[in-house]
């Protein structure tokens, strides 16, 4: 029986952190803007294989 | 421009998509409608920046190249300062508010302006707000450089009088996000360690009990210290007030749930009530979090610094100069170009004004100006520059003189209180009285017993569903709402809109539609040649109002007409067979204006033949559709007022729509549309205003609830309760009812919460309240309110035709 006070822990350990990542992504602002992101996420990183795509387009 | 162009394919610009007027304007293969369009797209191809238009079709904005010395004002040291965010010895940081970004290739430009100055190190964009935060090193490139390279590319930021007031933005949300976080953290675990309680499963080692005893103690802490916090903090500055509020009830319940459990847990070793209360917490903080909830990307209290400059260009000495408007002095001469806005009243100096008065009155025909005629603070001038002279203040003119008002510096402008902080003294009086007639009853059978009853008595009395009632039904009533098109600001305006009864509407804009309208010809009747004379005329230009009047007159064919002349702002002339007829404005035919009189918004078009005047065509408004009806059916129920700015010419075709009972106010300044609300207010009428422009900012601020109307609710709009597209006022009706309908839901919600705190107590009483019998109750009487609130008011919504998926 011992065993579930090992498990609580654990279960209370894991929780707490999602609880903390909770707080982080508060803090950092991630609920303040909910639309721009999910827009910025589909831009190309990569500008030079933009620009060669942008050249084909061109011909 | 050449029709022929027209024909077959039409050419669109690659940079903004407007039409070219003709193929000149081109890099390789790419047409331009102007130069600064084609500037943009070179910035753009130089700085590999040509992605901007792989991502949307023509996404550019057309910018206005000549800035001459307008940013010079951004060299000031105060200034800078007031926009910077913050700044350190080597970054500044500054947030704009961009109105003209409108797409993803916005998006992904402005977030790489990095590109085109090396000198700017991030830049981020918030695109439901519009805004767009740089950080930039200010030793390489000053603030006036970056606002210059954005104006350069199409995106002007909008600085205004208030952009330097308002810099503090609200952290509440987030504090209310933390509580709640938390809540449901401690909620969450200590119902996982009360299974056993639950379960009835017979802890025999005591070990076990103690351990989950403690721990759910000590998580409790930082909901009872932490996320409950404001409970207690409201309630004893409510009671300080010598104001019993719900929060007091409620606090009530938390200490003696806490107390009495931790009590329990550390002498008794009993389970305590440790589930109810973090359940408590964490329910009674998601309603709080959907009362609180409103419309972020809606402005509710702006008043004429969120729409006038923050800078203007003076003259001295012939030299241009910029300089804040606050300093702007009587005297001052002053330029206003193109789409720049009349900070102060003003007589016209130079150039032909034509003046578009939109957001003041509601009235969206410019208004043509010329020399010497006074132009009052708050147009917008849709000609060339023009040359003015200040002849009041910004904060004195006839429209900004209105913020002076008391109206404005009052801090709480009622003294309404919502239903339940009308209930909750009665229901703590009475709670208190029970909780100690039961501890009296018991204390002289079974002392022990008594205080035990005592804080049962608080805990399940403790008005949870109460509390939830409200902001979910009202949270859900201001989504449907929404919905619907009508923004409010937050969901109490909705339980004052239940309360009001008389009604005022504004005029111009509110329930005439800008920019329709109908003509009528006031004089001696036209005959046929005249008729077709005009008509002939009208033919040549391309004004509105001359297609106005060429498509109410009637004539097959037309007369040759030499010596045309149109003159912007003034009317057009011209010679038929002999005849010199000269159409527009008073002045323009010859006639005397009468200053005195309040012409400032009447469209009349007068018409003079072989210097004969004949009449004029006067442009009356058009209703909006459905308000005739609305009004009607309004009229039954609430008092209806009518205000307007204008001129009585409108009364005969008003009458129609309003009653007698109504009344109907013509040529009423913006501080007359004030004092007429406190005078209904002052006979206990409570009032709605309707109202649309800066003209109603008074009125709207005065009245209980403010209404403003909007075509296109991104524009400005005066501070108001509420904001409602143009398009549902004929649904006013409904609205009205459905409020009613949200506060119905709340009573009935208050009698099903009050059934099962009836349940409670007579467990309470008895000394029976075992912490298994609180956790299944309260969290029971929650949720039967909270699913009652949804589905009412959804439903009701569906009879209404509200829409509310």
């Amino acid at each position: 029986m011992e065993v579930i006070v090992i498990l609580i822990f654990i279960s209370l350990f894991i929780a707490g952190s999602f609880l903390v990542a909770f707080l982080w992504a508060v803090k950092s602002g991630q609920y303040k803007d909910t639309y721009t992101p999910s827009v910025r996420v589909l831009f190309d990183a990569d500008d030079k294989r933009v620009d060669s795509s942008n050249k084909k387009m061109k011909k | 421009m050449n029709a022929d162009s027209k024909i077959g394919n039409t050419l669109t610009c690659f940079h903004c998509g407007d039409e070219c007027h003709d193929d000149s304007i081109k890099i390789d293969e790419k047409f331009f409608c102007c130069n600064g369009c084609k500037t943009v797209y070179e910035i753009f191809e130089q700085n590999n920046l040509c992605n901007y238009y792989n991502l949307e079709n023509s996404p550019g904005i057309s910018p206005n190249l000549n800035f001459g010395k307008r940013f010079d004002y951004l060299e000031d040291y105060l200034t800078i300062q007031k926009l910077l965010d913050y700044q350190d010895e080597k970054i500044s940081n500054v947030t704009f508010n961009i109105p003209q970004m409108h797409c993803s290739s916005c998006i992904w430009l402005l977030e790489n302006l990095y590109k085109l100055n090396k000198s700017i190190k991030n830049s981020r964009v918030d695109f439901l707000k519009k805004k767009l935060s740089i950080q930039f090193n200010h030793s390489e490139i000053s603030l006036k450089q970056i606002v210059q390279l954005l104006a350069s590319i199409g995106y002007e930021p909008q600085i205004l009088l208030d952009t330097v007031d308002q810099k503090e933005e609200k952290h509440l949300n987030k504090k209310l996000f933390y509580k709640i976080g938390i809540a449901g953290f401690c909620f969450g675990n200590v119902m996982l360690l009360s299974f056993p309680e639950y379960l009835s499963i017979d802890i025999t080692e005591t070990y076990f009990r103690k351990l989950f005893g403690h721990l759910n103690l000590l998580l409790s802490l930082p909901v009872f210290f932490y996320s409950a916090s404001g409970y207690f903090i409201s309630a004893l500055q409510g009671l300080k007030k010598k104001f019993i509020n719900l929060d007091v009830p409620i606090s009530l319940g938390i200490l003696a749930l806490f107390l009495r459990s931790a009590f329990e847990v550390l002498i008794l070793s009993g389970p305590g009530y440790f589930d109810s209360l973090t359940g408590l917490v964490f329910f009674l903080l998601i309603g709080k979090f959907l009362q609180e909830k409103t419309y972020d990307t809606l402005s509710f209290d702006r008043n004429y610094k969120s729409y006038f400059p923050l800078a203007v260009t003076i003259l001295i000495d012939g030299k241009e100069e910029s300089i804040p408007v606050s300093n702007l002095k009587t005297g001052n001469r002053i330029i206003v170009r193109k789409n720049e806005l009349i900070p102060a009243d003003c007589v016209l100096f130079n150039g032909d004004g034509r003046i578009d008065y939109s957001f003041v009155t509601g009235e969206s025909k410019p208004v043509g100006k010329v020399s010497g005629e006074m132009i009052y603070a708050g147009g917008r001038q849709l000609g060339g520059a023009i040359e003015l002279e200040v002849i009041k203040e910004v904060s004195q003119s006839y429209l900004t003189q209105l913020w002076n008002h008391d109206s404005f510096s009052k801090i709480s402008k009622s003294t309404f209180t919502n239903f339940s902080n009308a209930v909750s003294k009665y229901f703590t009086t009475a709670v208190l009285l029970i909780a100690a007639a039961a501890a009296l009853y018991w204390f002289q059978s079974d002392s022990a017993k008594a205080l035990n009853v005592f804080t049962a008595v608080l805990i399940v009395a403790c008005p949870c569903a109460l509390a939830l009632s409200t902001p979910f039904t009202l949270g859900n009533a201001m989504r449907i709402f929404g919905k619907n098109k009508l923004y409010v600001k937050n969901s109490a305006v909705i339980e004052k809109i239940a309360k009001i009864n008389s009604i005022v509407f504004d005029k111009t804009g509110t329930i005439t539609q800008p920019g329709k309208s109908d003509l009528i010809y006031h004089g001696k009747i036209l005959t046929p040649h005249q008729q077709k004379s005009i008509k002939s005329i009208v033919r040549n230009s391309t004004h509105p109002l001359s297609k106005k009047i060429f498509d109410s007159l009637e004539a097959e064919d037309f007369f040759p007409v030499t010596a045309y002349n149109e003159i912007t702002g003034k009317g057009i002339e011209g010679v038929i067979y002999g005849n010199p007829i000269k159409i527009g404005s008073s002045e323009f035919i010859g006639l005397v204006n009468d200053h005195s009189k309040n012409n400032f918004l009447k469209t009349e078009i007068h018409i003079s033949f072989n210097d004969e005047v004949l009449g004029n065509f006067i442009v009356s408004n058009s209703y909006r559709e459905g308000i005739a009806e609305t009004i009607k059916q309004i009229e039954k129920k609430y008092k209806l007022s009518l205000l307007s700015g204008d001129n009585p010419a409108e009364k005969e075709n008003l009458q129609k729509y309003f009653t007698s009972e109504s009344n109907l106010l013509f040529n009423q300044s913006p501080e007359d549309k004030l004092n007429y609300i406190k005078t209904l207010q002052s006979k206990n009428e409570i009032v709605m205003m309707i109202g649309d422009g800066l003209n109603d900012a008074g009125a709207l601020n005065q009245s209980d609830i403010g209404i403003s109307v909007t075509d296109d609710i991104s524009n400005f709009t005066p501070a108001s309760d509420a904001i409602a597209d143009a398009g549902i006022l004929n649904r006013l009706v409904d609205f009205l009812k459905y409020s009613r309908d949200s506060v119905n839901i709340i009573y009935i919600n208050f009698g099903i919460s009050f059934f099962y705190n009836v349940i409670g107590l007579s467990f309470a009483v008895q000394g029976l309240l075992s912490p298994l019998i609180a956790a299944v109750l309260m969290p029971l009487s929650s949720i039967t309110v909270v699913s009652f609130a949804t589905l009412a008011t959804n439903f009701i919504a569906k009879r209404r035709n509200l829409a509310w998926k």
